[in-house]
């Protein structure tokens, strides 16, 4: 049990990353559908920069510039421009798809040092996982390579600048009524822009993981659709960080649990699509009851999806 | 907002003469070179599937040199009709022959070898035929018995994992002809099957491997198109045994050899064939006897011992000495499902859907 569940955490990170990406990004009332788009640019420029370099700051840093990098053509034409978010995330998704594909063709079978990835060994906490009884099940969390300790961290981050700062309560205004929130005298548009570059970092991050840590080896279409799964987590943990981190485990967790099922060997099969089919089931039924129940606090920000337009107030 | 008018035309403007210029104007040119299209499932570099089969293609390229063109188009979905309009393009560019290398492309191709006749179609590991359109594939369950052999010296849990990719009878016949491998050397040894339904999701793989490295297995095999099981044993300290295409400096601490494809000589025959005029479309499927498949090289990882028995068996099944499915074979609840003194038919093989004794594993209804 208890491997499975520091998989699941594992499995877990680059959604944590990402749907904390996607949240930035719908918080400013931008529905962006090019998470998985961000999310290859970010794990192809941060793979490229690791074989460069081999400094593994430089490699994140570049996976979160070009994970931003992709977003400001986003929220140039969003923001800026007020294309329609669907139609342009959608091709944000298909241009990152391709770019890294382009990108990744020299860096197909191309592996990092070994050096490189002694730095994303798993470093246990000290004392922790010691304490009788309750050490197992803290090794879950304190067993983990440093992605892993970064996303407890992006995550307590951003509860803290969503809900205790000022910047974030201006950001949340920004998302559920631009014009009350610029009448109020906030800036919305650099709200939104750079909320929006925050949101692609994190998404580069997210890929960057699964290239540099988890494969790591440059494969096309790294992600597999990972990108998809945030933004439906995003509905399914109401735009809320911390609820986001337990939703990517719990997703995560039903990614690889169909694998310790078969290990089992059950006279029964449990099809692995079937099981793969159940974060998406969640995300529905998510949305039937928040819909029901129309609790305010748990509905999307309101103004998601509406281009900005101060003429028009 | 005069401004941003411009600004928007500026951009369009640009992506313009950006398009404009990608384009290559390399049309025309001589007639007499035979073109032959290529369509991939996958991308050339993929260190798997496809790469293998990009390396027959600059194979024949090289062998027919300046005879003959042989272009390719990657990354081709084969669940939609994706193919049929790159099967037109190619065909306008003035293809003779068409070679499409996934399963799911079969329908479609043999109904572009209706409505082109006098085009030659080369399709891979499905089962249609016609006039102008053949079938061929290889036998790679005799590279993965060796493998099995390699597998069953090594393991000292007497645990074996292999992660499958979709519970089709290519896959579960590569199963079996592993275990029997496994078996021959390690009766006590199990191979520990999990299913991800999918063929490339290098992630999803790893986790697959890393939930049978759990269970204690310590030597992972793979029927999919990515290292992730690979580097799930590396980063143990375990063993792996690779698919498709030698992958050694991926894992050079863990990798011991491969089942791989070798389909060069195949491609340069056939288009040599489609040259003389004396091609015919006879479906075939070829195996170790023919080169098409092969085990990889051991690596310095690989058992003592295991070379010589490896070399011992290949020889006996080129010779036909050796037949991997002779009888006595027993199933998962050891009854006999193949007597002694007979062989599975290519028709029971090609219809597998069965474990032989020694997996540990279901095989999910569909």
């Amino acid at each position: 049990m208890i491997p499975f569940l520091k998989n699941a955490l594992i499995s877990g990170t680059p959604l944590v990353f990402a749907v904390l990406g996607t949240m930035y990004n719908e918080k400013a009332g931008n529905l962006n559908l090019g998470i998985e788009g961000l999310m290859l640019l970010g794990a192809v420029a941060g793979f490229q920069m690791a074989i460069i370099t081999e400094n593994p700051l430089l490699a994140l840093l570049f996976a979160m510039i070009f994970g931003a990098l992709g977003a400001l053509i986003y929220a140039f034409l969003t923001v800026t421009l007020r294309a329609n978010q669907s139609v342009t995330g959608l091709a944000l998704t298909i241009f990152g798809t391709g770019l890294s594909r382009f990108w990744g063709k020299r860096l197909m079978g191309m592996v990092l040092s070994e050096t490189f990835r002694s730095y994303f060994r798993p470093i246990s906490v000290p004392f922790l996982t010691k304490i009788p009884i309750l050490g197992p099940i803290l090794s879950i969390f304190v067993e983990q390579d440093i992605f892993v300790y970064l996303s407890y961290l992006a995550v307590i981050l951003s509860g803290i600048y969503l809900y205790h700062t000022r910047f974030g309560l201006n950001l949340r205004a920004v998302g559920e009524n631009a014009a009350a929130a610029d009448a109020s005298g906030i800036n919305v548009t650099l709200y939104k822009y750079i909320h929006i570059l925050i949101g692609g970092a994190l998404c580069g991050l997210g890929g960057a993981y699964l290239s540099l840590v988890y494969v790591p080896s440059w494969q096309d279409n790294i992600t597999s659709g990972r990108g998809w799964i945030a933004i439906a987590l995003v509905i399914f943990t109401s735009w809320n960080p911390y609820r986001a981190f337990w939703g990517a485990a719990l997703f995560g967790g039903l990614d690889i649990i169909g694998f310790r099922i078969q290990t089992l060997n059950l006279p029964i099969a449990i099809n692995q699509q079937f099981l793969r089919m159940l974060p998406y089931i969640a995300t529905l039924l998510v949305i039937i009851v928040g819909s029901i129940r129309k609790t305010s606090n748990h509905m999307a920000p309101k103004d998601l999806g509406n281009p900005y337009l101060r003429e028009e107030r | 907002m005069r401004k941003r008018r411009i600004l928007c035309l500026v951009i369009i403007a640009c992506s313009i003469i950006m398009m404009l210029s990608g384009c290559n104007t390399q049309n025309g040119g001589k007639q007499e070179k035979l073109k032959v299209g290529f369509i991939y499932i996958g991308t050339a570099g993929d260190a798997g599937y496809t790469q293998a089969h990009d390396k027959g293609r600059l194979y024949a390229q090289e062998k027919l040199g300046d005879k003959v063109e042989l272009i390719y188009q990657e990354n081709v979905s084969d669940t939609d009709d994706s193919c049929v309009p790159v099967i037109h393009s190619m065909i306008e560019q003035g293809c003779k022959v068409i070679f499409t290398n996934s399963y799911g492309y079969m329908d479609y191709t043999y109904d572009m070898a209706q409505e082109y006749p006098d085009v030659t179609f080369l399709h891979c590991s499905g089962s249609k035929s016609s006039d102008n359109m053949l079938n061929y594939f290889g036998r790679i369950y005799q590279a993965r018995y060796l493998a099995g052999i390699v597998a069953g010296m090594k393991t000292e849990t007497n645990k074996i994992g292999y992660v499958g990719a979709h519970p089709i009878p290519e896959v579960i016949r590569g199963i079996n002809a592993f275990t029997l491998g496994v078996r021959s050397v390690n009766p006590d040894a199990v191979v520990e099957v999990v299913w991800t339904s999918t063929w490339y999701d290098p992630a999803l793989e790893k986790s697959a491997a890393v939930s049978l490295l759990d269970k204690d297995c310590d030597v992972i095999a793979q029927h999919q198109d990515t290292t992730g099981p690979q580097t799930a044993a590396a980063e143990r300290g375990k063993w792996c045994i690779g698919y498709n295409f030698d992958t050694r400096d991926v894992t050079p601490d863990s990798y011991m050899t491969a089942p791989i494809w070798n389909w060069g000589p195949y491609y340069a025959d056939q288009i040599q064939k489609v040259l003389d005029g004396t091609w015919k479309s006879e479906n075939y499927w070829g195996g170790m006897e023919d080169d098409i498949v092969q085990l990889a090289p051991l690596t310095k990882n690989a058992p003592e011992g295991a070379q010589a028995k490896v070399d011992e068996m290949k020889e006996k099944i080129i010779s036909g000495e050796f037949k991997i499915f002779e009888g006595p074979i027993k199933d998962q609840n050891g009854e006999i499902r193949v007597p002694a003194g007979t062989v599975m038919t290519d028709e029971e093989l090609l219809g597998f859907s069965w474990f032989v004794e020694g997996v540990n594993g279901v095989i999910p209804e569909n």
